[in-house]
């Protein structure tokens, strides 16, 4: 299998690449290459020509602020489950990376691919969403903030425009009360079912809960989420009420195993949630 | 385009096209043929081989991207002690009958022990997830990791 041919180019800078991109509207950018490649080989996308950014040693940055923490769209999963900014969320992002395909794929695969792809099933949207993170972008005008809530778009859509890149995410050390996930894969390393990652609120911060495996890209759970808030102590059959009904809205058609499965990740996130935070 | 790699410890200047993956350079133009291809598409984890020193699937990494680097295929762990020492542990619990994943198994299989140390059959299972073996079900491959560990951790084998 081969894909069709594409020129290729190589950027060391992020000022050269954004000039790359600003020159011509046929280039694409291509990061890990964990998802990219696997779709010119299957000739399902095509490129003119591919802009390689993984020489660009300020993306790979992770910054840690008293109130905020910068994490580089090339962080790669791998780095990130051997302990990168471990301890900012109290070990979230590590248990989202370890969990995401196999070692090898993690070892070139980047937080930056996976958001801007914006696979419906994809780990990385959820849990920056959950988390309220910010996309940082940067093009030859300049530099752009979007919170994840408007950059994620749809499926395979996002709010990134032709001439930009995206150099990382900001994310509020906000004071999270604890956090939980619930995925159910058909066997681990594959694309979820269903995946839900809950983050509690706490000191009048906002309980925030998200959604892959739809059919549109991830998705916020805010009914159940604010039920949180109103009654922390609501019970399973309430919060599966609120659930159910974010579901409706969260993904349209979804079939009964796929209502299943989206029912039992997101009250499994929810319990791991309250169960951490003690 | 013009690539210059490592690749077994050796500097190699190649002519390459830029849409050529990995896995073909190492194939056909470096004639290395250990390295196997499953899928094509990062499914199976045949491919795999280490790039400056951690594995990868070589059918999902663009030649071009390893200018400067150092590449390790199968082939260049001849003379690597614990390399041998899980080989004699694949030959001796059967973990392999046609062969065709033996190679992505036994890059993964090093990576799995150099990050690990000792790990138990649950964690190998887990690792092993992404490299697919249509022959034996897993047990022998399995076992021979765990065994391969203890040895080289110098403790007894558990048997
Ligand atoms: C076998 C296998 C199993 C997988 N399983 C999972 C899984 O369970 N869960 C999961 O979430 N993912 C999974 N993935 C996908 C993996 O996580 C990818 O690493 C990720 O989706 C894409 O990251 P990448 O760096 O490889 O991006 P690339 O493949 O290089 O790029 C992906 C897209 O993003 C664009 N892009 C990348 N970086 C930037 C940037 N900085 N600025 C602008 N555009 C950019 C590219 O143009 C392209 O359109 C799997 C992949 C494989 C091969
Ligand atoms: S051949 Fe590369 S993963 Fe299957
Ligand atoms: S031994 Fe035949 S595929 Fe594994």
């Amino acid at each position: 299998m081969k894909p069709a041919s594409f020129d290729y180019v190589r950027a060391t800078t992020l000022e050269e690449a954004v000039g790359v991109l600003a020159a011509d509207d046929g280039v694409t950018v291509i990061a890990g290459g964990q998802s990219l490649l696997p779709m010119l080989n299957l000739r399902v996308t095509a490129a003119e020509t591919l802009l390689d950014i993984t020489r660009l040693e300020e993306l790979k940055a992770v910054r840690e602020t008293g109130e905020q923490v910068f994490i580089g769209a090339l962080v790669t999963h791998a780095s990130i489950e051997d302990g990168i900014a471990r301890e900012a969320f109290g070990g979230l992002l590590q248990r989202v990376a370890s969990k995401i395909a196999y070692r090898a794929v993690r070892n070139l695969g980047t937080v930056g691919g996976s958001v801007v792809l914006s696979d419906p099933s994809a780990d990385w949207p959820a849990c920056l969403l959950a988390l309220d993170a910010t996309a940082v972008l940067a093009s030859a005008s300049g530099q752009r903030r979007v919170a994840l809530s408007e950059f994620l778009v749809d499926a395979y859509e996002t709010a990134l425009e032709p001439g930009e890149i995206l150099t990382g995410f900001e994310i509020s050390r906000r004071n999270a009360g604890g956090w939980g996930v619930g995925k159910v894969a058909r066997k681990s390393g594959a694309f979820a079912d269903s995946l839900a990652v809950a983050v509690l609120g706490r000191a009048g911060q906002a309980t925030r809960i998200a959604l892959s495996g739809t059919a549109s890209c991830a998705q916020p759970m805010a009914r159940v989420a604010a039920l949180l808030d109103e009654e922390p102590g609501a019970q399973a059959e309430q919060l599966a009420r609120a659930i159910r009904a974010d579901i409706t809205d969260a993904h349209e058609e979804a079939t009964p195993y796929q209502e299943r499965c989206h029912l039992h990740t997101v009250m499994s996130a929810i319990t791991e949630a309250r169960q951490s935070w003690s | 385009m013009e690539l210059t790699l490592t690749i077994n410890g050796k500097t190699e200047t190649l002519s390459v096209d830029a849409r050529d993956s990995l896995s073909d350079v190492i194939r056909e133009k470096l004639n290395l043929t250990g390295t196997h291809v499953g899928c094509d598409h990062g499914a199976c984890g045949a491919c795999t081989v280490h790039l400056d020193g951690i594995p990868v699937r070589s059918c999902i990494v663009l030649a071009v991207r390893c200018e400067g680097s150092e590449v390790r295929t199968i082939e260049g762990t001849r003379g690597d002690d614990a390399m041998n020492v899980i080989r004699r542990h694949f030959h001796e619990k059967h973990a392999l009958q046609c062969g065709f994943c033996t190679p992505g198994m036994l890059m993964m299989a090093s990576d799995i022990i150099r990050r690990y140390g000792r790990p138990d059959e649950k964690q190998v299972r887990s690792e092993l997830s992404g490299q697919i073996c249509r022959c034996t079900g897993y047990m022998g491959i399995v076992a021979a990791i765990v065994a391969a560990a203890d040895e080289l951790a110098g403790e007894p084998a558990a048997g």
